[in-house]
Protein backbone atom coordinates (compact mmCIF):
# COMPACT_ATOMS: atom_id res chain seq x y z
CA UNK A 1 0.00 0.00 0.00
CA UNK A 2 1.38 3.45 -1.27
CA UNK A 3 0.81 6.21 1.21
CA UNK A 4 0.06 9.30 0.11
CA UNK A 5 2.14 11.32 2.18
CA UNK A 6 0.12 14.88 1.30
CA UNK A 7 -3.24 13.14 2.57
CA UNK A 8 -1.46 12.68 5.49
CA UNK A 9 -1.43 16.31 6.38
CA UNK A 10 -4.57 18.45 8.05
CA UNK A 11 -7.22 16.92 7.15
CA UNK A 12 -9.10 20.97 6.79
CA UNK A 13 -10.89 21.78 3.45
CA UNK A 14 -11.63 25.30 2.86
CA UNK A 15 -14.87 26.34 4.34
CA UNK A 16 -14.41 24.54 7.38
CA UNK A 17 -15.03 21.00 6.01
CA UNK A 18 -13.19 18.19 7.35
CA UNK A 19 -12.39 15.74 5.51
CA UNK A 20 -12.86 11.87 7.52
CA UNK A 21 -12.12 9.49 5.04
CA UNK A 22 -9.90 10.01 1.96
CA UNK A 23 -9.09 7.60 -1.14
CA UNK A 24 -6.44 8.82 -3.08
CA UNK A 25 -5.43 6.27 -6.43
CA UNK A 26 -7.62 3.49 -4.98
CA UNK A 27 -7.79 0.57 -7.71
CA UNK A 28 -8.99 -2.94 -7.01
CA UNK A 29 -8.81 -6.11 -8.74
CA UNK A 30 -10.55 -8.97 -8.85
CA UNK A 31 -7.81 -11.39 -9.91
CA UNK A 32 -7.12 -9.99 -13.61
CA UNK A 33 -10.14 -7.67 -13.60
CA UNK A 34 -9.78 -4.45 -12.75
CA UNK A 35 -12.74 -3.07 -10.89
CA UNK A 36 -11.71 0.65 -9.64
CA UNK A 37 -9.72 2.77 -11.21
CA UNK A 38 -7.92 5.71 -9.44
CA UNK A 39 -10.63 6.59 -7.52
CA UNK A 40 -10.06 10.02 -5.55
CA UNK A 41 -12.45 11.23 -2.97
CA UNK A 42 -12.98 12.56 0.07
CA UNK A 43 -15.30 12.27 2.61
CA UNK A 44 -16.20 15.16 4.61
CA UNK A 45 -16.51 14.71 8.67
CA UNK A 46 -20.71 14.72 9.66
CA UNK A 47 -21.78 14.69 6.14
CA UNK A 48 -23.92 11.79 4.05
CA UNK A 49 -22.22 11.46 0.62
CA UNK A 50 -23.64 8.85 -1.42
CA UNK A 51 -22.58 6.89 -4.33
CA UNK A 52 -24.38 6.22 -7.51
CA UNK A 53 -23.93 4.18 -10.57
CA UNK A 54 -25.32 1.57 -12.49
CA UNK A 55 -24.74 -1.75 -11.48
CA UNK A 56 -20.95 -3.14 -11.92
CA UNK A 57 -19.92 0.65 -11.86
CA UNK A 58 -17.65 -0.08 -8.54
CA UNK A 59 -19.44 1.98 -6.04
CA UNK A 60 -20.38 -0.84 -3.61
CA UNK A 61 -16.56 -2.06 -4.01
CA UNK A 62 -15.29 1.22 -3.34
CA UNK A 63 -17.93 1.25 0.17
CA UNK A 64 -15.81 -2.12 1.15
CA UNK A 65 -12.50 -0.52 0.58
CA UNK A 66 -13.63 1.85 3.54
CA UNK A 67 -13.46 -0.60 5.94
CA UNK A 68 -11.53 -3.55 4.63
CA UNK A 69 -14.69 -6.20 3.69
CA UNK A 70 -12.52 -6.80 0.53
CA UNK A 71 -9.80 -8.20 2.59
CA UNK A 72 -12.30 -11.19 2.90
CA UNK A 73 -12.33 -11.79 -0.56
CA UNK A 74 -9.29 -14.07 -1.44
CA UNK A 75 -8.61 -12.75 -5.09
CA UNK A 76 -9.27 -8.93 -4.23
CA UNK A 77 -6.37 -6.47 -4.73
CA UNK A 78 -6.57 -2.74 -3.30
CA UNK A 79 -3.97 -0.24 -4.37
CA UNK A 80 -3.64 3.64 -3.76
CA UNK A 81 -3.98 5.30 -0.03
CA UNK A 82 -6.89 5.23 1.94
CA UNK A 83 -6.67 7.29 4.86
CA UNK A 84 -9.25 7.80 7.77
CA UNK A 85 -8.03 11.12 9.99
CA UNK A 86 -4.83 11.21 7.66
CA UNK A 87 -4.09 7.29 9.03
CA UNK A 88 -3.89 4.62 6.24
CA UNK A 89 -6.16 2.24 6.96
CA UNK A 90 -3.88 -0.74 4.81
CA UNK A 91 -1.13 -0.17 7.33
CA UNK A 92 -0.21 -3.52 8.76
CA UNK A 93 -0.13 -2.17 11.98
CA UNK A 94 -3.76 -1.43 11.83
CA UNK A 95 -6.07 -4.06 13.74
CA UNK A 96 -8.50 -4.69 10.95
CA UNK A 97 -11.13 -5.69 13.99
CA UNK A 98 -10.60 -2.22 15.46
CA UNK A 99 -10.98 -0.66 11.93
CA UNK A 100 -14.58 -2.08 11.68
CA UNK A 101 -15.52 -0.87 15.20
CA UNK A 102 -14.65 2.79 14.04
CA UNK A 103 -15.76 1.91 10.62
CA UNK A 104 -19.37 0.33 10.66
CA UNK A 105 -21.62 -0.95 7.78
CA UNK A 106 -24.89 -1.85 7.19
CA UNK A 107 -26.01 -3.90 4.69
CA UNK A 108 -28.71 -4.15 1.41
CA UNK A 109 -30.53 -6.81 3.35
CA UNK A 110 -31.30 -6.59 6.85
CA UNK A 111 -28.96 -9.32 8.56
CA UNK A 112 -30.03 -9.58 12.11
CA UNK A 113 -27.80 -12.38 14.26
CA UNK A 114 -30.39 -14.96 14.85
CA UNK A 115 -30.74 -13.57 18.73
CA UNK A 116 -32.81 -11.77 20.87
CA UNK A 117 -32.72 -7.99 19.80
CA UNK A 118 -30.69 -7.26 22.97
CA UNK A 119 -27.87 -9.30 22.51
CA UNK A 120 -27.94 -7.87 18.86
CA UNK A 121 -27.06 -4.77 19.46
CA UNK A 122 -24.97 -5.83 22.96
CA UNK A 123 -23.23 -7.51 20.63
CA UNK A 124 -20.36 -5.04 19.71
CA UNK A 125 -19.36 -3.08 22.47
CA UNK A 126 -19.57 -6.76 24.42
CA UNK A 127 -17.02 -8.45 21.75
CA UNK A 128 -14.73 -5.07 22.06
CA UNK A 129 -15.19 -4.60 25.94
CA UNK A 130 -16.36 -1.48 25.51
CA UNK A 131 -18.30 -1.67 28.61
CA UNK A 132 -17.43 -2.51 32.32
CA UNK A 133 -20.89 -3.08 33.76
CA UNK A 134 -24.07 -4.36 32.79
CA UNK A 135 -25.70 -1.22 33.80
CA UNK A 136 -23.24 0.36 31.36
CA UNK A 137 -24.13 -2.21 28.57
CA UNK A 138 -27.74 -1.61 29.14
CA UNK A 139 -27.40 1.82 29.09
CA UNK A 140 -25.23 1.46 25.43
CA UNK A 141 -27.95 -0.86 23.87
CA UNK A 142 -31.05 1.63 25.08
CA UNK A 143 -29.44 4.61 23.79
CA UNK A 144 -28.21 2.60 20.29
CA UNK A 145 -31.87 1.53 20.04
CA UNK A 146 -33.31 4.85 20.56
CA UNK A 147 -30.99 6.55 18.34
CA UNK A 148 -32.11 4.20 15.76
CA UNK A 149 -35.30 4.95 16.33
CA UNK A 150 -36.55 1.70 17.41
CA UNK A 151 -36.77 1.95 21.69
CA UNK A 152 -40.35 2.70 21.65
CA UNK A 153 -41.27 -0.40 19.30
CA UNK A 154 -38.94 -2.92 21.09
CA UNK A 155 -38.83 -1.86 24.60
CA UNK A 156 -41.26 -4.32 25.87
CA UNK A 157 -39.77 -7.24 24.02
CA UNK A 158 -35.96 -6.74 24.20
CA UNK A 159 -35.63 -10.35 25.09
CA UNK A 160 -37.55 -11.40 21.35
CA UNK A 161 -35.53 -12.55 18.43
CA UNK A 162 -34.35 -10.10 15.91
CA UNK A 163 -35.60 -11.65 13.42
CA UNK A 164 -39.14 -11.49 14.18
CA UNK A 165 -39.31 -8.14 13.24
CA UNK A 166 -40.64 -6.31 10.01
CA UNK A 167 -37.87 -5.63 6.99
CA UNK A 168 -37.45 -1.82 8.53
CA UNK A 169 -37.68 -2.68 11.78
CA UNK A 170 -34.61 -5.42 11.54
CA UNK A 171 -32.68 -2.52 9.12
CA UNK A 172 -33.03 -0.65 12.18
CA UNK A 173 -31.66 -3.55 14.51
CA UNK A 174 -28.95 -3.80 12.18
CA UNK A 175 -28.75 0.15 12.62
CA UNK A 176 -28.89 -0.14 16.44
CA UNK A 177 -26.07 -2.45 16.44
CA UNK A 178 -23.73 -1.04 13.93
CA UNK A 179 -23.94 2.64 15.99
CA UNK A 180 -23.61 0.32 19.12
CA UNK A 181 -19.63 0.34 18.73
CA UNK A 182 -19.47 4.23 18.08
CA UNK A 183 -18.33 3.98 14.98
CA UNK A 184 -17.01 7.23 13.52
CA UNK A 185 -17.96 6.41 9.86
CA UNK A 186 -21.06 4.52 8.56
CA UNK A 187 -21.16 2.24 5.58
CA UNK A 188 -24.35 1.60 4.45
CA UNK A 189 -24.80 -0.61 1.11
CA UNK A 190 -28.17 0.02 -0.28
CA UNK A 191 -29.98 0.20 3.49
CA UNK A 192 -33.57 0.46 2.17
CA UNK A 193 -33.82 -1.22 -1.11
CA UNK A 194 -35.56 -4.24 0.47
CA UNK A 195 -37.90 -2.19 2.41
CA UNK A 196 -41.43 -0.69 1.46
CA UNK A 197 -41.60 3.48 1.15
CA UNK A 198 -42.82 4.06 5.15
CA UNK A 199 -39.59 2.33 6.61
CA UNK A 200 -37.51 3.49 3.57
CA UNK A 201 -38.68 7.24 4.99
CA UNK A 202 -38.03 5.92 8.85
CA UNK A 203 -34.53 5.09 7.86
CA UNK A 204 -33.93 8.12 5.72
CA UNK A 205 -34.82 10.62 8.65
CA UNK A 206 -32.58 8.08 10.81
CA UNK A 207 -29.84 8.96 8.31
CA UNK A 208 -30.47 12.74 8.44
CA UNK A 209 -30.26 12.42 12.59
CA UNK A 210 -27.52 10.06 12.45
CA UNK A 211 -25.08 12.76 10.50
CA UNK A 212 -24.46 14.86 13.61
CA UNK A 213 -22.73 11.99 15.12
CA UNK A 214 -21.42 10.43 12.25
CA UNK A 215 -19.92 10.53 8.52
CA UNK A 216 -22.41 8.34 6.37
CA UNK A 217 -21.41 7.26 3.19
CA UNK A 218 -24.53 5.78 1.15
CA UNK A 219 -24.46 2.94 -1.54
CA UNK A 220 -27.92 3.67 -3.19
CA UNK A 221 -29.51 2.67 -6.70
CA UNK A 222 -32.20 5.13 -6.07
CA UNK A 223 -31.21 8.75 -7.14
CA UNK A 224 -34.39 10.22 -5.55
CA UNK A 225 -32.99 8.82 -2.00
CA UNK A 226 -29.54 10.20 -2.91
CA UNK A 227 -31.01 13.37 -3.87
CA UNK A 228 -32.99 13.29 -0.74
CA UNK A 229 -30.27 12.52 1.96
CA UNK A 230 -26.81 13.54 0.91
CA UNK A 231 -24.46 16.79 0.97
CA UNK A 232 -22.43 15.27 -1.48
CA UNK A 233 -22.82 12.72 -4.16
CA UNK A 234 -20.24 10.86 -6.54
CA UNK A 235 -21.27 9.13 -9.65
CA UNK A 236 -19.48 6.31 -10.57
CA UNK A 237 -19.20 4.57 -14.47
CA UNK A 238 -17.23 1.76 -15.31
CA UNK A 239 -15.13 1.85 -12.19
CA UNK A 240 -14.01 5.60 -12.50
CA UNK A 241 -14.96 8.49 -10.54
CA UNK A 242 -16.81 10.52 -12.75
CA UNK A 243 -17.91 13.33 -10.82
CA UNK A 244 -18.40 14.11 -7.07
CA UNK A 245 -20.05 17.40 -5.87
CA UNK A 246 -22.97 18.97 -4.15
CA UNK A 247 -25.67 16.66 -3.93
CA UNK A 248 -27.51 19.50 -4.96
CA UNK A 249 -25.56 20.63 -8.34
CA UNK A 250 -25.38 16.86 -9.35
CA UNK A 251 -28.96 16.67 -9.48
CA UNK A 252 -29.51 19.95 -11.13
CA UNK A 253 -26.52 20.85 -12.76
CA UNK A 254 -24.42 17.82 -13.34
CA UNK A 255 -20.94 19.22 -14.99
CA UNK A 256 -19.87 15.95 -16.50
CA UNK A 257 -22.44 14.47 -19.91
CA UNK A 258 -22.07 11.13 -18.48
CA UNK A 259 -23.33 11.86 -15.25
CA UNK A 260 -26.28 14.06 -17.02
CA UNK A 261 -27.24 10.97 -19.14
CA UNK A 262 -27.18 8.78 -16.38
CA UNK A 263 -29.22 10.52 -13.67
CA UNK A 264 -31.84 11.08 -16.51
CA UNK A 265 -31.83 7.64 -17.61
CA UNK A 266 -30.22 7.67 -20.53
CA UNK A 267 -27.50 5.56 -19.62
CA UNK A 268 -28.01 2.46 -17.23
CA UNK B 1 -24.78 0.76 -21.70
CA UNK B 2 -24.41 3.93 -23.66
CA UNK B 3 -27.18 5.38 -25.51
CA UNK B 4 -26.52 6.10 -29.21
CA UNK B 5 -28.68 8.44 -29.71
CA UNK B 6 -28.53 10.29 -26.51
CA UNK B 7 -32.31 9.72 -25.92
CA UNK B 8 -34.21 8.38 -23.01
CA UNK B 9 -34.26 4.56 -22.23
CA UNK B 10 -37.73 5.11 -21.43
CA UNK B 11 -39.02 6.17 -24.99
CA UNK B 12 -42.41 7.85 -23.55
CA UNK B 13 -40.58 9.57 -21.35
CA UNK B 14 -38.73 11.13 -24.65
CA UNK B 15 -41.63 11.96 -25.95
CA UNK B 16 -43.25 13.71 -22.92
CA UNK B 17 -40.55 15.74 -23.16
CA UNK B 18 -40.59 16.42 -27.26
CA UNK B 19 -44.08 17.53 -26.96
CA UNK B 20 -43.46 20.02 -24.14
CA UNK B 21 -41.06 21.73 -25.93
CA UNK B 22 -43.91 21.03 -29.52
CA UNK B 23 -46.35 22.92 -27.05
CA UNK B 24 -44.11 25.59 -26.31
CA UNK B 25 -43.34 26.38 -29.99
CA UNK B 26 -47.33 26.19 -31.06
CA UNK B 27 -47.73 29.05 -27.44
CA UNK B 28 -45.38 30.68 -28.74
CA UNK B 29 -46.82 31.08 -31.97
CA UNK B 30 -50.23 32.19 -31.02
CA UNK B 31 -48.81 34.80 -29.07
CA UNK B 32 -46.89 36.18 -31.83
CA UNK B 33 -49.92 36.32 -33.77
CA UNK B 34 -51.85 37.75 -31.28
CA UNK B 35 -49.60 40.84 -30.80
CA UNK B 36 -48.99 41.22 -34.59
CA UNK B 37 -53.20 41.07 -35.19
CA UNK B 38 -53.28 43.18 -32.17
CA UNK B 39 -51.08 46.12 -33.58
CA UNK B 40 -53.14 45.70 -37.17
CA UNK B 41 -55.82 46.12 -35.77
CA UNK B 42 -55.04 49.60 -33.96
CA UNK B 43 -53.58 50.54 -36.88
CA UNK B 44 -55.99 49.74 -39.15
CA UNK B 45 -58.52 50.66 -36.96
CA UNK B 46 -60.33 46.85 -37.63
CA UNK B 47 -62.70 46.26 -35.10
CA UNK B 48 -63.38 42.70 -36.35
CA UNK B 49 -59.39 41.83 -36.19
CA UNK B 50 -59.51 43.11 -32.69
CA UNK B 51 -62.75 40.97 -31.80
CA UNK B 52 -61.00 38.15 -33.12
CA UNK B 53 -57.87 38.68 -31.38
CA UNK B 54 -59.50 39.27 -27.73
CA UNK B 55 -61.50 36.19 -27.96
CA UNK B 56 -57.93 34.56 -29.34
CA UNK B 57 -56.62 34.84 -25.80
CA UNK B 58 -58.82 31.55 -24.51
CA UNK B 59 -56.91 29.46 -26.69
CA UNK B 60 -53.58 30.98 -25.56
CA UNK B 61 -54.68 30.52 -21.63
CA UNK B 62 -55.67 26.45 -22.15
CA UNK B 63 -52.52 26.04 -24.07
CA UNK B 64 -50.92 27.07 -20.60
CA UNK B 65 -52.85 24.82 -18.50
CA UNK B 66 -52.16 22.49 -20.93
CA UNK B 67 -48.48 22.56 -20.63
CA UNK B 68 -48.69 23.08 -16.62
CA UNK B 69 -50.63 20.04 -16.21
CA UNK B 70 -48.04 18.12 -18.99
CA UNK B 71 -45.21 19.08 -16.19
CA UNK B 72 -46.76 18.86 -13.41
CA UNK B 73 -47.48 15.28 -14.42
CA UNK B 74 -44.07 14.35 -15.95
CA UNK B 75 -42.35 15.93 -12.27
CA UNK B 76 -44.96 13.76 -10.18
CA UNK B 77 -44.46 10.66 -12.77
CA UNK B 78 -40.98 10.93 -13.99
CA UNK B 79 -38.59 12.97 -10.93
CA UNK B 80 -36.79 14.48 -13.31
CA UNK B 81 -33.50 15.49 -12.73
CA UNK B 82 -30.62 17.55 -14.08
CA UNK B 83 -31.31 18.47 -17.97
CA UNK B 84 -34.51 16.84 -17.85
CA UNK B 85 -35.49 19.20 -14.28
CA UNK B 86 -34.50 22.35 -15.95
CA UNK B 87 -36.09 21.38 -19.15
CA UNK B 88 -39.71 21.25 -17.10
CA UNK B 89 -39.18 23.68 -14.70
CA UNK B 90 -38.12 26.33 -17.46
CA UNK B 91 -41.26 25.44 -19.49
CA UNK B 92 -43.63 26.11 -16.78
CA UNK B 93 -41.83 29.51 -16.87
CA UNK B 94 -41.69 30.37 -20.59
CA UNK B 95 -45.69 29.25 -20.38
CA UNK B 96 -46.52 31.60 -17.94
CA UNK B 97 -44.90 34.55 -19.89
CA UNK B 98 -46.15 33.89 -23.06
CA UNK B 99 -49.52 33.74 -21.41
CA UNK B 100 -48.99 37.10 -20.13
CA UNK B 101 -47.91 38.53 -23.49
CA UNK B 102 -51.22 36.75 -24.56
CA UNK B 103 -53.29 39.26 -21.92
CA UNK B 104 -51.29 41.88 -23.64
CA UNK B 105 -52.15 41.28 -27.44
CA UNK B 106 -55.54 40.72 -25.51
CA UNK B 107 -55.28 44.24 -23.70
CA UNK B 108 -53.96 46.00 -27.02
CA UNK B 109 -56.94 44.48 -28.75
CA UNK B 110 -59.34 46.11 -26.39
CA UNK B 111 -58.36 49.78 -27.18
CA UNK B 112 -59.16 49.87 -30.43
CA UNK B 113 -62.72 50.47 -29.72
CA UNK B 114 -61.61 53.33 -27.39
CA UNK B 115 -59.88 55.21 -30.21
CA UNK B 116 -61.11 57.72 -31.92
CA UNK B 117 -60.05 56.72 -35.11
CA UNK B 118 -61.21 60.01 -37.29
CA UNK B 119 -59.15 61.92 -34.55
CA UNK B 120 -56.12 60.18 -34.50
CA UNK B 121 -53.38 61.41 -36.56
CA UNK B 122 -51.56 58.44 -38.79
CA UNK B 123 -48.19 59.74 -37.59
CA UNK B 124 -48.74 58.76 -33.83
CA UNK B 125 -49.06 55.20 -34.82
CA UNK B 126 -45.51 54.84 -36.61
CA UNK B 127 -43.51 54.85 -33.07
CA UNK B 128 -46.44 51.97 -31.85
CA UNK B 129 -45.56 49.80 -34.98
CA UNK B 130 -41.98 50.15 -34.71
CA UNK B 131 -42.52 49.27 -31.12
CA UNK B 132 -44.66 46.70 -31.74
CA UNK B 133 -42.13 44.59 -34.46
CA UNK B 134 -39.47 45.44 -31.73
CA UNK B 135 -41.45 43.57 -29.03
CA UNK B 136 -42.05 40.66 -31.60
CA UNK B 137 -38.54 40.39 -32.81
CA UNK B 138 -37.28 40.40 -29.09
CA UNK B 139 -39.86 37.46 -28.39
CA UNK B 140 -39.10 35.60 -31.70
CA UNK B 141 -35.39 35.55 -30.75
CA UNK B 142 -36.10 34.34 -26.74
CA UNK B 143 -38.50 31.14 -28.47
CA UNK B 144 -35.59 30.42 -30.83
CA UNK B 145 -33.70 30.95 -27.50
CA UNK B 146 -35.38 28.38 -25.71
CA UNK B 147 -36.37 25.39 -28.76
CA UNK B 148 -32.27 25.70 -30.16
CA UNK B 149 -30.73 25.83 -26.51
CA UNK B 150 -28.51 28.69 -27.67
CA UNK B 151 -27.61 30.07 -24.62
CA UNK B 152 -25.85 32.81 -26.70
CA UNK B 153 -29.12 34.21 -28.14
CA UNK B 154 -30.43 34.00 -24.93
CA UNK B 155 -28.23 37.00 -23.42
CA UNK B 156 -28.44 39.19 -27.24
CA UNK B 157 -32.71 39.04 -26.21
CA UNK B 158 -31.90 40.43 -22.78
CA UNK B 159 -29.32 43.24 -23.93
CA UNK B 160 -31.73 44.49 -26.45
CA UNK B 161 -34.44 44.79 -23.50
CA UNK B 162 -33.23 48.33 -23.17
CA UNK B 163 -33.68 49.37 -26.89
CA UNK B 164 -36.90 48.24 -26.60
CA UNK B 165 -37.25 50.51 -23.23
CA UNK B 166 -35.50 53.13 -24.90
CA UNK B 167 -38.22 53.45 -27.87
CA UNK B 168 -40.87 53.20 -25.35
CA UNK B 169 -39.27 56.64 -23.66
CA UNK B 170 -39.08 58.36 -26.69
CA UNK B 171 -42.28 57.27 -27.55
CA UNK B 172 -44.04 58.43 -24.24
CA UNK B 173 -42.81 61.85 -24.68
CA UNK B 174 -43.94 62.09 -28.42
CA UNK B 175 -47.15 61.12 -26.87
CA UNK B 176 -46.63 63.67 -24.24
CA UNK B 177 -46.03 66.67 -26.96
CA UNK B 178 -49.44 65.85 -28.76
CA UNK B 179 -51.26 66.07 -25.61
CA UNK B 180 -49.56 69.51 -24.96
CA UNK B 181 -50.27 70.39 -28.35
CA UNK B 182 -53.64 69.78 -28.51
CA UNK B 183 -55.88 68.70 -25.41
CA UNK B 184 -58.53 66.92 -27.78
CA UNK B 185 -55.65 64.32 -27.90
CA UNK B 186 -55.65 63.67 -24.84
CA UNK B 187 -57.75 60.66 -24.69
CA UNK B 188 -56.34 58.26 -27.40
CA UNK B 189 -52.82 59.44 -26.78
CA UNK B 190 -53.11 58.24 -23.28
CA UNK B 191 -54.80 54.86 -24.85
CA UNK B 192 -51.68 54.50 -26.90
CA UNK B 193 -49.35 55.12 -24.19
CA UNK B 194 -50.82 52.12 -22.27
CA UNK B 195 -50.52 50.14 -25.78
CA UNK B 196 -46.57 51.30 -25.82
CA UNK B 197 -46.21 50.15 -21.98
CA UNK B 198 -48.40 46.73 -23.03
CA UNK B 199 -46.08 46.45 -25.92
CA UNK B 200 -42.72 47.74 -23.48
CA UNK B 201 -43.86 44.49 -20.95
CA UNK B 202 -44.08 42.31 -23.54
CA UNK B 203 -40.47 42.69 -24.40
CA UNK B 204 -39.68 42.12 -20.37
CA UNK B 205 -41.94 38.85 -20.93
CA UNK B 206 -39.05 38.11 -24.12
CA UNK B 207 -36.45 38.91 -21.80
CA UNK B 208 -37.94 36.53 -19.11
CA UNK B 209 -37.71 33.63 -21.81
CA UNK B 210 -34.74 34.21 -22.54
CA UNK B 211 -33.66 34.15 -18.79
CA UNK B 212 -35.40 30.53 -18.90
CA UNK B 213 -33.97 29.48 -21.91
CA UNK B 214 -30.28 30.69 -20.60
CA UNK B 215 -31.41 28.76 -17.45
CA UNK B 216 -32.41 25.28 -19.61
CA UNK B 217 -28.92 25.48 -21.33
CA UNK B 218 -26.56 26.43 -18.54
CA UNK B 219 -28.51 25.51 -15.18
CA UNK B 220 -26.96 29.12 -14.45
CA UNK B 221 -29.38 31.93 -13.75
CA UNK B 222 -28.74 35.28 -15.85
CA UNK B 223 -29.67 38.63 -14.71
CA UNK B 224 -29.68 41.46 -16.85
CA UNK B 225 -28.55 44.40 -14.50
CA UNK B 226 -30.19 47.79 -16.07
CA UNK B 227 -28.44 50.14 -14.19
CA UNK B 228 -25.18 49.05 -15.34
CA UNK B 229 -26.24 47.68 -19.03
CA UNK B 230 -24.44 44.64 -18.11
CA UNK B 231 -25.76 41.00 -18.31
CA UNK B 232 -24.71 38.99 -14.55
CA UNK B 233 -24.09 35.59 -14.19
CA UNK B 234 -25.93 34.50 -10.42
Amino acid sequence: MRIATDILQPNVQPGNETIKMSGRKVCVHYAEKQALFDVDLDIVANQVISLIGPSGCGKSTFLRCLNRMNDTIDICKVSGAITLEGQDIYDKAIDVVELRARVGMVFQKPNPFPKSIYENVAYGPRIHGMTRSKDELDELVTSSLRRAGLWNEVKDRLDQPGTGLSGGQQQRVCIARAIATKPEVLLMDEPCSALDPIATAIIEELIDELRENFTIVIVTHSMQQAARVSQKTAFFHLGKLIEEGPTEQIFTNPHHKKTQDYITGRIG
Amino acid sequence: MANASNEHIVSSYEDELTELTRAISEMGGMVEVAITNATQALIRVDHDLAKQTSKGDKAVDDMQRYIDEKAVSMIARRQPMAGDLRHIVSAIHVANDLERIGDIAKNLARRVKHIDSQRVSKQLYNGLRHMSDMALAQIKRSLDSFTLRDANIAVDVCRRDDEVDALYISLFREFLTYMMEDPRNITDCTHLLFCAKNLERAGDHATNIAEAAYYLKTGENLYYDIESGKVQLN
